[in-house]
């Protein structure tokens, strides 16, 4: 046989060309004359003309193609299995696990919801194919994401939190956030949730930091079903970024759109810095053991990703297109890492509320303290003692940090708009929204609920626009509970009916470990139910206290 | 810079390293599973969408303008005294699925791929030719409409198990519309003259197809998704769909000389299997409902009031293409009888009653 006669060239036969198929699979579609379609999920947007399908993949070749890509992934877990990759893998790194993977899994199929809704109202069929394959990815990401968290439950040492884990994500304080992100998705004008929340901000920007930057830490932390896992999805989210980025090609010709661009880009970017900064870089940071001080902190990785990547290529050329970009914003998301240390007061703040996860947090140590200030000059003077406070009162008998007056941390207000405590106290401030009281982190995210979501928008009606409801402010369902039987109430106890789900350790010993009786005695309060009540005079000295900020005091 | 309390070095992470309060609870423990113990499917996808009765504690933090929460249950006149009981019977959950999808592509490309090389479309009968070209062109946008409708659908539901099984109809309907879009595209290149248009003219044009376009259409213009899902697998699957593949192309085919066709096309109705049979499960559920059975029951009798007339006027309208094969091995009277009695047949397992449509 001839060295380049193959297989393939005995076999091959004329085919239709990829450009035809797809063609003729756009064609499918027709403008109904019997009856009409009812615009269910409105939008303010105009969309006049139809989207172009990048991609140009049809499901013969889609199908086959994931098929592949799952049996990689699940032949990976069975091959860490079969390395005993529990045995070396970090316990620290495996309990924030037990919170991301609560969280992550409602986001995704929410975004295949949301699939409907821009399915409906982008003109043509051409991007059809494409919107219906995201919807279809989204159901493969929800579900590989449960069967990752299960297998976690199955092997680690510690199930207890995955075994509650949907439940847990319906209660806990830390998952609020996960629940606007996806809400976000899915609720209120259709083209603001679908296309610029989800696909333009969410998907092209932030999945790097979530899927990609993540996953490099799992690994360094002996982790490698993670990686394996979400860089699998990660492959998804490029043909999901082109849909994005089609849609949003065919509103951005027509002007009547741009305020409305101008105002979503703003809010979207700005929720989903505050979102998914809070958690991801928490978790990267401090969820980690390898102080390796060449490798990229988070926010370095964010300049890569964010700044770099989705800023520099993706916001600033539509500016060529007459939208205006706030790169001020940008700016401002940058120095709250850099200069106003967010991620690290988020990490403080979810080991101060301990007693009221689902998942462990360790103290950090020395060698973390020495890469910490490595990395964030000036770390050491801000956290160090409160870490040593927390290491301190992690012993069972100790009073807990979350009320022990010892440390001098003040509790936070929780922001009304991003979910997230009001943690960079300076930039705190308060508005009345339809005759009501409410708080938030920063001047954005006042913005973002009192001024975007909202019936009129600079004079123009936005009645699709959605509405912030519900008991935003989770401490306001525990007002006035003792913490034992909040905890309780929220499911964080294990089988014995007394040990708490959550430990302020890693030790794996029920002589150590916090029962209900450790943290009976102390009163949850909201912070914003009590601000209310406050006259308007002492509402304004309380917010120009509470931007002081407060010291930790040194522990000996 | 030390913490007071020495940590115990940790030498292993795995399971049965050390034993302690809940060190072996390795369950998803949250939800009654439906049998003794939890399918995988149902630790995959039970809760996944909250709910404020059962743990959303802060309930939905954001509404539509009008007050509407991101998920509710006034988006079907369908009532339930627990949407989550339903449990999808394919049991579908990624793997599964793309698994099926895959598996269902890969046979599709080897049938044509191997059809094509022995020359078959070449040997086609020239009457079953045309009725491919302009019927099975035709159906194509049937399946597609119906994979809009589902696609749509999948949004509403207040369970995500109730999301999945319509998602999941929606991937197969969409499917099968290219399926056969790429079917018809390869073996137009093996026979002279085969117009790839003249399926969507006669879809939009043909007197034989307007009732089933007006059907289809119906069905993606309601605001109802389980008035979807169920007009299209209790109604329109069987006394049209059904009809046409099973009851025409499948039968009539392989007398035409052609055995591609029919395997192309069996594909969906092995699909249908899975989506009738979860379909089945949940709207029995819904007349079964100790609280709301009764209201369902006569729900259901309106829905497929509406819709089996569109449907039976539909596959009356279909009739003429019986004729058109140059050897008749099928009746459409036989044909339709069947179907009929394929939903008096799903109609006793749902428990309505379906003599609204088709009569005593």
């Amino acid at each position: 046989m001839p060295d380049a006669l193959t297989l393939n060239k005995i076999t091959a036969q004329r085919g239709i060309s990829i450009g035809e198929a797809t063609r003729r699979i756009a064609d499918l579609g027709w403008t109904p004359s019997y009856v009409q379609q009812a615009m269910t999920f409105p939008t303010d947007y105009k969309i006049k003309k139809s989207p172009r399908d990048p991609m140009k993949q049809v499901l013969r070749s889609y199908f086959p193609m994931q098929e592949e890509k799952d049996n990689r992934v699940y032949g990976a877990l069975d091959a860490a299995l079969r390395g005993d990759m529990f045995r070396n893998v970090e316990p620290r790194w495996v309990e924030w696990m037990k919170l991301f993977l609560a969280i992550i899994p409602f986001p995704e199929i929410s975004a295949a919801r949301s699939m409907a809704m821009v399915g409906r109202l982008a003109p043509g069929e051409e991007l059809r194919t494409g919107f219906a394959m995201q919807m279809i990815d989204e159901f493969r990401h929800s579900t590989i994401q449960m069967n990752l968290k299960k297998w976690y439950m199955e092997n680690y040492i510690d199930p207890a939190g995955f075994d509650i884990t949907e439940a847990a994500f319906g209660r806990c304080y830390a998952t609020t956030i996960g629940r606007q992100f996806a809400e976000g998705f899915l609720t209120g004008d259709a083209i603001t949730a679908a296309n610029v929340y989800l696909q333009v901000v969410a998907e092209t920007a932030f999945t790097n930091t979530l899927f990609v930057a993540m996953p490099s830490e799992a690994a360094r932390n002996g982790d490698y079903a993670l990686p394996t896992v979400f860089l699998s999805v990660q492959s998804d989210e490029s043909r999901h970024i082109g849909n994005g980025h089609s849609l949003l090609m065919s509103l951005i010709n027509d002007p009547d759109n741009h305020l409305l661009l101008e105002r979503d880009l703003r809010y979207a970017f700005w929720q989903n810095h505050a979102i998914v900064d809070a958690a991801v870089g928490t978790i990267v940071e401090y969820g980690s053991t390898n102080r390796d001080k060449n490798k990229e902190s988070y926010v370095e990785l964010w300049h890569r990703w964010i700044y770099e990547d989705y800023y520099r290529t993706y916001m600033l050329p539509l500016e060529k297109y007459g939208i205006k970009i706030h790169h001020d914003d940008v700016g401002a998301a940058w120095d709250r890492m850099v200069k106003k240390n967010y991620v690290h007061k988020t990490a403080q703040f979810f080991s101060v509320g301990w007693p009221v996860n689902f998942w462990r947090i360790e103290a950090q140590t020395e060698r973390d303290f020495e890469w910490f200030e490595h990395k964030y000059p000036g770390w050491y003077a801000e956290f160090g003692n409160y870490w040593k406070w927390y290491g301190k009162l992690s012993t069972p008998g100790e009073k807990n940090i979350l009320f022990n007056t010892d440390t001098g941390y003040v509790y936070p207000h929780r922001c009304w708009s991003c979910m997230v405590p009001c943690l960079i106290r300076e930039d705190f401030v308060c508005d009345e929204v339809d005759g009501q009281i409410y708080t938030y982190c920063s001047e954005i995210c006042r913005w973002t609920h009192k001024t975007a979501f909202a019936a009129e928008y600079e004079g123009r009606p936005t009645p699709a626009m959605g509405r912030f409801s519900g008991r935003r402010e989770w401490e306001t369902c525990y007002d006035g509970w003792d913490l034992a039987d909040a905890i309780k109430d929220l499911g964080f106890v294990r089988s014995d009916g007394e040990t708490l789900v959550p430990q302020p350790h890693l030790i794996f010993d029920d002589n150590k470990m916090w029962k209900l009786s450790h943290v009976r005695g102390d009163t949850l309060a909201s912070p914003l139910q009590a601000f209310r009540k406050l006259s308007p005079e002492d509402r304004e000295k309380a917010t120009a206290e509470y931007r002081k900020g407060f010291t930790i005091n040194p522990c000996n | 810079m030390s913490a007071s309390q020495e940590a115990v070095p940790v030498k292993s992470g795995a399971t049965g390293a050390a034993q302690f309060a809940g060190s072996d609870s390795r369950h998803y423990n949250y939800f009654d599973p439906k049998g003794r113990k939890a399918t995988h499917y149902e630790d995959m996808t039970v809760d996944v969408q909250p709910d404020p009765k059962r743990y959303l504690l802060q309930d939905w933090i954001i509404n539509f303008a009008d007050g509407t929460p991101t998920y509710y249950e006034g988006w079907t006149k369908a009532k339930s005294s627990d949407w989550h009981k339903f449990r999808a019977i394919d049991q579908e959950w990624e793997r599964t699925h793309y698994q099926r999808q895959s598996t269902i592509e890969g046979m599709v490309a080897n049938v044509i791929e191997n059809g094509r090389r022995s020359g078959a479309p070449k040997r086609f009968d020239k009457a079953w030719v045309k009725v491919l070209q302009d019927h099975l062109g035709a159906y194509k946008h049937a399946e597609f409409g119906l994979g809009t409708a589902t696609m749509q659908a999948q949004r509403y539901g207040y369970t995500q198990m109730v999301n999945n099984a319509i998602l999941t109809n929606s991937s197969y309907k969409l499917r099968f519309a290219q399926d056969l879009t790429l079917y018809l595209g390869e073996i137009g290149l093996d026979i002279a003259g085969f117009d790839l248009d003249a399926g969507k003219k006669h879809w939009l044009e043909d007197p034989v197809w307007q009732g089933t376009r007006q059907a289809v259409e119906t069905i993606m213009g309601a605001s109802d998704y389980l008035e979807q899902y169920f007009a299209i697998n209790v109604i329109f699957e069987p006394l049209v769909a059904e009809l046409f593949r099973s009851g025409f192309v499948m039968q009539m085919a392989a007398a035409q000389n052609d055995y591609m066709s029919p395997s192309v096309v069996s594909a969906a109705e092995g699909d249908y299997e899975r989506n009738l049979a979860n379909t089945v499960e949940l709207f029995s559920i819904l007349t079964q409902d100790q609280n709301h059975g009764e209201h369902n029951r006569k729900l259901l009798v309106q829905w497929a009031g509406t819709y089996g007339k569109l449907a039976i006027d539909a596959a009356n309208q279909l009739q003429p293409m019986w004729s058109q094969p140059r050897v008749k091995i099928a009746q459409f009277n036989e044909a339709f009888d069947l179907a009929k009695n394929r939903l008096r047949a799903i109609a006793a397992e749902i428990g309505f009653d379906a003599r609204t449509v088709l009569g005593a």
